[in-house]
């Protein structure tokens, strides 16, 4: 079973429904329960850093996925699931998950004519292979909404960047736990087939094959 | 780099394409599904519905249509049309629109606007807003004011003041429409667009008037516009979405092309 983790923040329905169209079975579940048994854990949601984390304390989610982690199930985060999994976030200064080394901050942008939000398609640069990130082309596009970015300490933790005003860091992962800043289930075609990876990933990463070239 | 964004605009009422595009194919009449799923496949990067006779009473009707697009199409697509309070929001949000509109129900009672970016956030709170050319005077300095009720009201209040009010409220992205340039299909109402874009902080969508591929160059290269909103271009097979990015890509704007 593949569990989708209902705490609360923003549309879980949408990842549920890629999931649907996509042939892989999931149920959405608040229960932290369920994530002991779930195979497989996606950690979707968009919204606030400072109220996902009190979410995610006070429904005990938190502690139910740092045990996951732990116990080795094959966890994907998207959006806010790539950010509060590290140490902490710049957004209301929030003490997040420390599953990854590192902080989550906001775009600090030179270029004052670059919005934010970061809104839209934008084009992502693998630094290091993943099962979740084969067969990714520099021209596939993926979509983006956020105005925090992940910032793992260690470069071993960073595994895609995208480019909006300087390189940003849109994947992150550790071990078994894998996420990525944009939407795949709002990505079309290149984000469907990310959720058709995950749902075969047995969460093990490959030794380096090194950086890989542009 | 982010790319410039290809928005498809279809009118629905009551889950039914509305009359406007209704004529294109006869085996889509009513059908806006798969009209969206159309879209989707053929590269736009995002649509957007506008339910033009939404009412409480048939506010479930379009949940119900909002659930059904959401469960075909898989990239962002946002609804407006008669949302009100929060929980309009909510459920439309829950029913798997990324984002909502507001328009008129936001100029009247300005707080809207905060209420729903605060429950849904910023990034899903769009404010469309709808312009005419005006007499410059003291009170609307740029020549541009805000109408309501399908342009049929104007408010006295200056655009450029209510696209900044809007952003500072919470809104995420403004939808700039134009009721002169609308339906003349000769291109954007590019001053005004560029105005707005250049005044604020957050994306901006140039709408009203696209008929040929060169105005939607116009718009993001003269217009300054993080997205460009179609209609009937596309609605009447005139262009697929496919080849108005070919264009832009041919022109040098970054677009998505690979879908």
């Amino acid at each position: 079973m593949l569990a989708i983790i209902d705490y609360g923040a923003g549309n879980i329905g949408s990842v549920q429904r890629a999931c649907v169209e996509t042939g892989i079975q999931s149920v959405i579940t608040p229960d932290p329960a369920d994530l002991k048994k779930a195979q497989r854990i996606i950690f979707p949601g968009v919204g606030a850093a400072p109220t996902a984390m009190e979410n995610l304390k006070r429904t005990g989610l938190g502690e139910a996925i740092k045990q996951a982690f732990a116990a080795g199930t094959p966890i994907l985060g998207i959006c806010l699931g790539a950010q509060v999994v590290l140490d902490r976030s710049e957004e209301g200064d929030t003490p997040c998950l420390g599953l990854i080394a590192g902080t989550t901050v906001r775009f600090k942008l030179q270029d004052k004519s670059l919005k934010i939000p970061h809104i839209g398609w934008n084009s992502v640069k693998v630094l290091q292979q993943h099962p979740l990130l084969a067969d990714i082309d520099k021209e596939d596009e993926f979509y983006f909404v956020h105005s925090y970015y992940p910032q793992p300490a260690k470069p071993e933790n960073m595994f895609a960047v995208s480019d909006y005003g300087g390189e940003f860091c849109c994947a992150v992962g550790n071990k078994n736990y894998f996420a990525v800043q944009f939407h795949p289930e709002k990505s079309g075609r290149f984000g469907l087939e990310m959720l058709q990876r995950f749902a075969r990933w047995d969460g093990s990463v490959p030794a380096k094959s090194g950086a890989k070239g542009k | 780099m982010l790319s410039k964004r290809l928005i498809v605009c279809l009118d629905v009422r009551e889950g039914k394409l509305a009359k406007s595009i209704k004529f294109v194919d006869t085996k889509d009449i009513g059908d806006p599904v798969l009209k969206a799923r159309q879209y989707y496949m053929d590269g736009a990067d995002e649509l957007v519905f506008y339910d033009i006779n939404a009412s409480r009473a048939n506010r479930d009707i379009t949940l119900k249509f909002v659930e059904a697009v959401a469960a075909q199409i898989f990239i962002p697509f946002s609804v407006g049309g008669g949302i009100r309070s929060i929980e309009d929001a909510t459920k439309l949000r829950l029913a798997g629109a990324e984002k909502v509109n507001v328009n008129s129900a936001a100029v009247k009672r300005k707080e809207l606007i905060s209420e729903i970016s605060g429950a849904i956030g910023a990034q899903s709170t769009v404010l469309s807003m709808d312009v005419k050319k005006t007499t410059k005077t003291r009170e609307i300095p740029s020549g541009y004011e805000i109408v309501i009720n399908d342009g049929t009201h104007m408010t006295g209040m200056d655009a450029i003041d209510w696209a900044k009010i809007g952003e500072k409220l919470g809104a995420g992205e403004l939808v700039v429409n134009s009721i002169d340039a609308d339906g003349t299909k000769d291109g954007y109402e590019l001053t005004l667009t560029r105005m707005i874009a250049d005044s604020v902080g957050i994306p901006v969508i140039a709408s009203g008037g696209a008929g040929k591929p060169e105005h939607l160059y116009e718009a993001f290269a003269i217009g300054h516009a993080d997205a460009a909103l179609v209609a009937s271009i596309v609605h009447y097979g005139e262009y697929t979405c496919r080849q108005l990015k070919d264009y832009l890509h041919s022109r040098g704007i970054k677009v998505r092309m690979k879908f």
